[in-house]
């Protein structure tokens, strides 16, 4: 050893387990708890799911009492995914990875961090004490007003007001966390880790964070004004009362198109990392990867009227091109994912399966998306099950395979122990193949014209087969959990031991031991590169 | 030791420690200088707080895009698109107890620098004396908006009447709310100020409060413009 090793003094708890874990701030258990609840809301809001589409497998209403339960069903499962669950895990995995990565012994606020971890429990369990408190939010998750409006055709009852306040609590959340991590990322990276050697994680986090800080408090501000408008008798949505219902939209999206960026762009530095260390290369363009990112950041507060054609007040032109021009970084992003397979040294584990069930599936879900962007296609599958598909594409078979891309190659390090292989494989195919099945039929749903959010088909329309297609399909998905969930349950116990760095990664994570210690690191590798585990593995021969 | 650092076979290794900007290897150092980052440049803190400002900005930009949006789609029942209505055409007056109000909150912002610039060369009593009259002025805007609440719903003017009353009371009460908090953290900042924790090398909570308590006091003054002149 060149140097003498660090001597922390490590003060031993004699409070118990659990309450160390409710009052740590340590950012590695603060992620891993992130996942966690992030995941048990990824298994409610998929019941809920499920529920929706029993109901759709047959034409009628069978399964549920009635429409109103199917819409508070597709409410929930929407709200539940994106909020509770996609964008939280993606925290999470950040949480967890982006301070090891940059070398840094934790996060810049601490204490802030377990603030914004502690905060989405408690904004999850408000969101679903709805169903217990006289029915939940049935607007949709876009809850346009006048439907999320207080009224006897609206939304009465307490559901919707949860449902703000919920989200509200979430989105706060959101912000602490991202303005954490960008104050990290700025000033706690260690020395010699300079912008342009940080790991692409890294990078889509910071950019993701200025998503988050910038957009996520205007849906806060159209909350709020929701809020006011049904519980003080405000004036700012409601067209009878001189307000706009087309102003919410407007709000709305200015958030939530970013938003979308904020559920992909984590998962896309996901695959990144992955990639590279199962192809045995360097990731094939880091700089055009990196400000593909940032541009995909930029433009996309550009772009959220594109959600709006059909209201017949945004600006088309502009908002079609600037949505076509969304799919330029992002294609060079399939080029640098492509380009850093090629020819490399494919080693098929789990991890590297998951993160090309992402580029194929998010492959599928951009191009379909580029049939929306075009205003007369547009104008022809607005709110269609078209739309079911694409968004489905893009975050689950995006996000969500990037999700899992991310567990696989983590877990090692979060736990020190290996998932098993076969189980993760098993996984993985289920999961694909009931993907597919679930959601390449809405496609041809939404070409035949059935729009989203009906409870009910008439059973002449041809719609049958299809529906109970994607049913069949929605019922493998949640059998290909039970391998995970069981993966998870055996590992823990009797997986083989991982070591410091099972995949020979390049990035700083797997310079320290499984788990890391508290602190992080006793020692770091030289950083000379966006590859410093890597170099200090093979030395200048590696280059 | 925990078992780390296997493959750093290269020999060439570094420290974990933040508290230089140099490459070259640092013996001994306190683990308790890994949390803090003194490489010079702006602070954690400080940084923490103008990335909040900025959401904070972005919050109040969704807000005043809904009023100018509401303002410039109005039409009231008679078909007449004026703002204000005409019913409340004369109730918001700037050269009323507002102004006064308007006047205290920019008074405030200039005796908080002055406290600033006081702790900046470790005059601890001017600091104090100057944190105090801050924080009595905060106090007193919000006593004169209560004030002036309750004037304005005498005259009739409330949340329900109308996109009129709803964008005013949404606007003013939230930065109220703001000013609110902005109190608060003064208030913190005063007691802590009390007990001897700033110092002009140490006083980076001083510094983060007073940026907000700018920030606020920025709002207003758009706010005003915009509410009681545009």
């Amino acid at each position: 050893m060149a140097t003498h090793a660090l001597t922390p003094a490590t003060s031993t708890y004699s409070r118990g387990r659990l309450y160390e874990w409710l009052t740590t701030t340590d950012h590695k258990k603060i992620g891993i708890m992130y996942v966690i609840n992030s995941f048990v809301f990824f298994l409610i809001g998929g019941i809920l799911a499920l529920v929706v589409r029993t109901e759709l497998a047959q034409p009628g209403l069978q399964f549920l009492a009635d429409e109103h339960v199917y819409n508070e069903m597709f409410t929930m499962h929407a709200t539940i995914m994106i909020f509770v669950f996609v964008i939280p895990m993606l925290a999470g995995l950040g949480n967890y990875i982006v301070p090891l990565m940059i070398g840094a012994p934790d996060m810049a606020f601490p204490r802030i961090n377990a603030l914004s971890l502690w905060m989405l429990p408690l904004g999850g369990l408000l969101l679903i004490s709805s169903f217990f408190t006289g029915g939940t939010a049935a607007a949709g998750w876009t809850s346009y007003p006048p439907l999320s409006l207080d009224g006897p055709l609206k939304s009465p009852g307490s559901g919707q007001d949860l449902w703000i306040v919920s989200l509200i609590l979430i989105g706060t959340s959101s912000i602490l966390g991202g303005i954490n991590f960008l104050v990290t990322i700025f000033k706690m990276r260690a020395p010699g880790m300079t912008l342009f050697r940080m790991p692409i994680m890294v990078w889509t986090v910071l950019v993701t964070s200025v998503l988050v800080v910038m957009a996520t408090p205007v849906i806060t501000s159209a909350l709020v004004m929701l809020f006011i408008d049904r519980n003080y008798g405000g004036h700012f949505f409601d067209p009878f009362g001189g307000g706009s219902a087309i102003l919410y939209q407007n709000i709305f999206w200015f958030y939530s198109h970013p938003a979308v960026y904020v559920m992909i762009l984590p998962a896309m530095g996901v695959i990144s990392e992955v990639l590279p260390v199962f192809s045995r290369k360097p990731l094939f363009g880091y700089k055009a990867f990196i400000f593909a990112t940032a541009a995909i950041g930029a433009l996309g507060f550009s772009v959220w009227a594109h959600h709006m054609f059909t209201t017949g007040s945004v600006f088309l032109p502009f908002f079609s091109l600037l949505t076509f021009l969304i799919a330029v970084p992002t294609g060079v992003k399939m080029f640098n994912w492509v380009f850093t397979m090629f020819r490399g040294q494919l080693s098929l584990s789990t991890p590297l399966v998951f993160a090309i069930g992402f580029l194929t599936m998010f492959l599928i879900g951009g191009i379909n998306g580029a049939f929306s962007a075009s205003v007369p296609v547009d104008f022809a599958l607005h709110d269609t099950y078209w739309v079911v598909a694409h968004i489905h594409y893009v975050l689950f078979g995006g996000s969500v395979f990037g999700i899992f891309a991310g567990l696989y190659y983590w877990f090692p390090k979060m736990t020190g122990r290996m998932l098993d292989e076969g189980l993760g494989k098993l996984h993985f195919v289920l999961m694909f193949i009931g993907f597919n099945l679930t959601f390449f039929p809405m496609h041809q749903l939404g070409l035949e014209g059935m729009p989203r959010r009906i409870a009910d088909y008439a059973s002449d329309a041809g719609w049958n087969d299809l529906n109970l297609l994607a049913t069949v399909g929605g019922f493998t998905i949640a059998a290909s959990i039970l391998p995970f969930i069981w993966n998870v349950f055996i590992s823990l116990r009797n997986g083989k031991i991982a070591g410091d760095d099972p995949w020979e990664g390049n990035t700083l994570e797997w310079a320290t031991s499984s788990p890391p210690p508290p602190y992080n690191f006793d020692h770091l590798p030289e950083i000379r590169s966006e590859r410093p585990v890597f170099d200090a593995r093979h030395g200048r021969s590696g280059h | 030791m925990p078992a780390t650092g296997g493959r750093d076979t290269e020999g060439a290794l570094i420290n974990v420690t933040a508290d230089t900007h140099a490459l070259t290897p640092i013996e001994h150092s306190p683990m308790a200088s890994l949390a803090h980052d003194v490489r010079g440049g702006i602070s954690n803190p400080i940084l923490g707080m103008i990335l909040f400002i900025t959401s904070e900005v972005m919050f109040f930009a969704g807000l005043f895009a809904a009023y100018f949006s509401t303002r410039a789609n109005f039409v009231d029942v008679n078909g007449v698109k004026e703002w204000p209505p005409q019913e409340f055409a004369s109730i918001l007056n700037p050269f009323s107890l507002i102004l006064v109000a308007t006047v205290i909150l920019i008074v405030s912002s200039v005796t908080l620098q002055m406290a600033i610039w006081a702790i900046r060369r470790d005059d601890r009593r001017g600091f104090l004396r100057n944190m105090a009259v801050t924080f009595i002025l905060g106090i007193t805007f919000l006593l004169l908006q209560a004030y002036d609440y309750s004037l304005l719903f005498h005259e009739g003017l409330t949340m329900g009447s109308g996109p009129f009353g709803t964008t005013y009371f949404t606007l003013t009460g939230f930065h109220g709310a703001h000013v609110f908090g902005g109190v608060i953290m003064l208030g913190v900042v005063l007691y802590r100020g009390m007990s001897g924790q700033f110092s002009s090398r140490h006083h980076d909570a001083v510094e983060a409060a007073s940026l907000y308590w700018h920030f606020v006091d920025v709002v207003w003054i758009i706010l005003f413009s915009i509410l009681y002149f545009l």
